[in-house]
C-alpha cells in the first residue's frame, strides 16, 4: 500500500509533543544539565564533565544503598508474588463474598503512602504501639529504632501489608477469566491440584503476573515515603535506600551535581532491570527455535 | 468401552427448583449401546448439555442412576468413570507441546514412560499432528487444538466413552466437514461409544448412527436419521429436523377423513387415535407435498416461492394454516394450484405425539 505523506500530521502531534516535553523531557534534561556541572552559591556553575558519574559509581555509600535496595526488592517480590497468588487462589470465585473480599483487598491500596508509614510507625512502637508493645511483652527484644534487623522486618511487613493486595487483585482477575471447561478437562485428565495450578492457572495468569512483578519491582526499588516516615533511613544507614540517600544528597547536602548524576544512574538501573524482567518473562513460554523448522 | 444406561434420570439445578417442579432434565430413561455413535440434538436450553455432564460426572443427577455396563457410576468423579470429553472451546495446556498435551492424561495415571511414548506417537499419527508434535500447542489453529483435546481422550485406550459438547462451534466452516469426517473415521477405528451434543441437525445426522432428539428436558425420539425424517415421533422432531420442517396442520377427524380448514383429506387405513378429544394434528413433510392442477387436489393459495438453487420451496396457505412444499427446480409453478400428499407419508399426531398405525 502506498503511504500518504502529509506534513500536516506533525501539527496534530504537536500538543502531545509539548506536553511530554514539559512533563518529562525538560525536567530530565535539567537533571542531565546539573549532572555535568558543579554548583556553588549565587548560581555559579562550573563544568565538571563525567566526574560526578565516576564519583557516584565508585562511592561506597552508593554501592551500599544499591545493594540494600536490591535485597529489599528481592525480598518484597519473593514474599508478595507467591503470597498474592495464594490469596487470589483462596478467594471465592462467586457468591456474596466476592465483593466483600475485593473491597477488603483494595483498602490498603487506597491509603496514601505517608499515612501507611505513620500508621506503622505508631503501630510498631514499643511504648504505645499495639504491635511493638505486644511483641515486647512476649519477651522478644524488639525495637525498630535500635536494631537494623527489626527496622528491616518492620519496613518489609509494612510493604507486604500495603501492596500484596495489588498482586492479589491482578492474579484474581487472571484466575476468574479461565473458562470452567479447563478445570473440567483437567479433572477428566486426572490432573492433580498442583498440575492444575502449574499447567492451567499459572500460564493463564502469566500476563497479569508479569504486570504485577514489574509494578512491584519498580515500586519497591523506588520506595521512599514509608521507610522515611518509619525509620528515616536508620538505625545508622541500615534502611537508607537509594531514594532516601538521593534526597539526603540533593536536599540535605545540596550537592546538586552528584545528586543529578545519581538520579540518572538510578533511573537507568530501574529501566534496565524492568526491561530484563519483561524480556525474560515474555520469552519464558514461547517456542524455542527448531532446527530447520519454519514458524 | 461401555454401554451407558441412563436409569430414570432427572435433574434440577437446585433443591428449590426441584421442589417447584422446575427440572432442567425432566426424565430420561434410555441406554447408549457400546460402540455406538450418538448425537444429542435439540435447541438451546433443552437439557442436552446437562445430560452430557451427567454422563461425564461433572454433574450428579437429582434422581436416577447412571450405569456403565453393570457398574453404577452415579456418584463417581469424571476421572473415576474413565470418560473423555471434548468441549465447545478447545481446551489445551498452553505451555506444553502437542506431545506433552497428549501424554498428560497418561502421566497423571502413572502409565510407564515407554508405553506413554508409543501410545502418544501412535495417536499423533492418527490425528495427523505428527509433524507438529514438538510445537507449543498454543500456536496451533482451532481445529488442530480440538484434535489435541480429542487425542487426549483417545490416547487412554480404555476410556468408557468419549463425549463431545458442540465441538465444532469455533471451527471454520470449511474445516467443519473435514473434522467431522475425521471424527467419523476415528470412531470407526476405535469403536468407542461416542456421544455428541449439537444443535446443528446436519452435524447430528452426518455424525451419528442414532440421533437422540431432546426437547424441553425430555428425549422425544431416538432413531436413525432416516427414522427421524420419515416417522417423527413428535411434532417437534418433524419441525426441528428437515429444512423446511414438517408441515403440521391442526385438524378434526370424521370417519376415515381429516378436516383441515374445511378441506377433507383421506387418511391411510388403520390410522385413528385411540382416544378422542385430544388435540389432533396432521404432519406431512414438504418433500412429500406436490403441486397438481386446480381441481385435482386440495386447494391452496401460493404466497411465495423461494428458489434455493437445487429446488424451489413453495410457501402456501391452506385455509388459515401455512404449508410448505418442495418442488423440483425445472417444474413450472402455476398461479393457481392444488396440493396432493404422497401416499403413506401422512402422519397423525395426538397431543403432539405420533399415532401409530394399527
Amino acid at each position: 500500500m502506498e503511504k500518504t505523506l502529509n506534513n500536516k500530521a506533525w501539527f496534530f502531534v504537536l500538543p502531545v509533543l509539548l506536553l511530554v516535553a514539559f512533563s518529562a523531557v525538560v525536567p530530565l534534561m535539567t537533571v542531565v544539565n546539573y549532572s555535568v556541572q558543579d554548583s556553588f552559591g549565587n548560581n555559579q556553575f562550573f563544568w565538571y564533565g563525567a566526574d560526578w558519574f565516576r564519583e557516584v559509581l565508585t562511592s561506597e555509600r552508593f554501592h551500599d544503598a544499591l545493594i540494600r535496595n536490591l535485597i529489599f526488592s528481592a525480598i518484597i517480590l519473593a514474599i508478595e508474588v507467591p503470597l498474592g497468588i495464594l490469596v487470589a487462589l483462596a478467594m471465592p470465585k462467586k457468591g456474596i463474598f466476592v465483593p466483600v473480599c475485593l473491597v477488603l483487598m483494595a483498602l490498603p491500596l487506597l491509603i496514601p503512602w505517608n499515612v501507611v508509614g505513620t500508621i506503622w510507625q505508631v503501630f510498631a512502637r514499643t511504648d504505645i504501639g499495639l504491635l511493638g508493645y505486644t511483641i515486647d511483652a512476649l519477651g522478644i527484644d524488639y525495637n525498630y529504632v535500635r536494631y537494623p534487623l527489626d527496622a528491616w522486618v518492620t519496613v518489609i511487613v509494612m510493604d507486604v501489608w500495603h501492596w500484596t493486595s495489588l498482586v492479589v487483585l491482578l492474579c484474581y482477575a487472571g484466575l476468574v477469566s479461565i473458562p470452567d471447561a479447563y478445570y473440567q478437562a483437567a479433572k477428566i485428565d486426572g490432573a492433580s491440584r498442583w498440575a492444575v495450578f502449574r499447567y492451567i492457572q499459572l500460564p493463564k495468569m502469566g500476563r497479569v503476573l508479569l504486570i504485577a512483578v514489574l509494578l512491584r519491582f519498580m515500586d519497591s526499588f523506588m520506595i521512599y515515603t514509608e521507610p522515611f516516615v518509619v525509620t528515616g533511613g536508620g538505625p545508622g544507614n541500615s534502611t537508607t535506600f537509594l531514594s532516601i540517600d538521593l534526597v539526603k544528597l540533593a536536599i540535605g547536602q545540596f550537592n546538586l551535581g552528584e545528586a543529578a548524576a545519581m538520579s540518572l544512574i538510578y533511573f537507568l538501573i530501574v529501566l534496565l532491570l524492568s526491561w530484563v524482567f519483561y524480556t525474560v518473562m515474555t520469552n519464558a513460554g514461547t517456542d524455542k527455535p527448531l532446527k530447520g523448522g519454519a514458524e | 468401552m461401555a454401554r451407558i444406561r441412563l436409569d430414570h434420570i432427572r435433574h434440577a439445578y437446585s433443591p428449590e427448583l426441584a421442589k417447584a417442579g422446575n427440572y432442567a432434565l425432566r426424565e430420561v430413561d434410555t441406554a447408549f449401546e457400546d460402540g455406538g455413535a450418538y448425537a444429542l440434538l435439540g435447541p438451546s436450553g433443552c437439557g442436552k448439555t446437562t445430560l452430557l455432564n451427567i454422563i461425564s460426572g461433572l454433574l450428579t443427577p437429582s434422581d436416577g442412576h447412571v450405569r456403565f455396563d453393570d457398574r453404577d457410576v452415579t456418584m463417581l468423579t469424571p476421572e473415576a468413570r474413565n470418560i473423555a470429553q471434548v468441549f465447545q472451546f478447545p481446551v489445551i495446556y498452553d505451555t506444553m507441546t502437542v506431545r506433552e498435551n497428549l501424554a498428560f492424561p497418561l502421566k497423571n495415571r502413572k502409565v510407564p514412560k515407554a508405553e506413554i511414548a508409543t501410545r502418544v506417537d501412535d495417536m499423533l499419527r492418527r490425528i495427523g499432528l505428527a509433524a507438529k508434535a514438538d510445537r507449543k500447542a498454543r500456536g496451533l489453529t482451532a481445529d488442530e487444538k480440538q484434535k489435541i483435546s480429542l487425542g487426549r481422550g483417545l490416547v487412554r485406550s480404555d476410556v468408557a466413552a468419549i463425549l463431545f459438547d458442540e465441538p465444532l462451534t469455533v471451527i471454520d466452516p470449511h474445516m467443519k466437514w473435514q473434522l467431522r469426517s475425521e471424527l467419523k473415521q476415528l470412531h470407526r477405528e476405535f469403536q468407542m461409544t461416542m456421544v455428541y451434543v449439537t444443535h446443528d441437525q446436519t452435524e447430528a445426522l452426518t455424525f451419528a448412527d442414532k440421533v437422540v432428539v431432546m426437547y424441553d428436558g425430555e428425549v422425544v425420539q431416538i432413531g436413525t436419521p432416516e427414522e427421524l425424517f420419515e416417522r417423527p415421533q413428535h411434532t417437534f422432531v418433524g419441525y426441528f429436523i428437515g429444512s423446511p420442517g414438517m408441515n403440521v396442520l391442526p385438524c378434526r377427524l370424521e370417519g376415515g377423513e381429516a378436516l383441515v380448514s374445511g378441506e377433507r383429506i383421506r387418511l391411510p387405513a388403520g390410522l385413528s387415535p385411540a382416544r378422542s378429544g385430544r388435540q389432533i394434528e396432521l404432519g406431512i413433510r414438504p418433500e412429500f407435498v406436490s403441486l397438481v392442477p386446480r381441481g385435482q387436489g386440495i386447494p391452496v393459495t401460493i404466497e411465495k416461492v423461494e428458489d434455493i438453487g437445487s429446488e424451489k420451496i413453495v410457501r402456501a396457505r391452506l385455509g388459515e394454516h401455512r404449508l410448505s412444499a418442495i418442488v423440483g427446480e425445472d417444474r413450472p409453478i402455476p398461479a393457481d394450484a392444488d396440493v396432493a400428499f404422497s401416499d403413506g407419508r401422512l402422519n397423525l399426531y395426538a397431543d403432539s405425539w405420533l399415532v401409530e398405525r394399527a
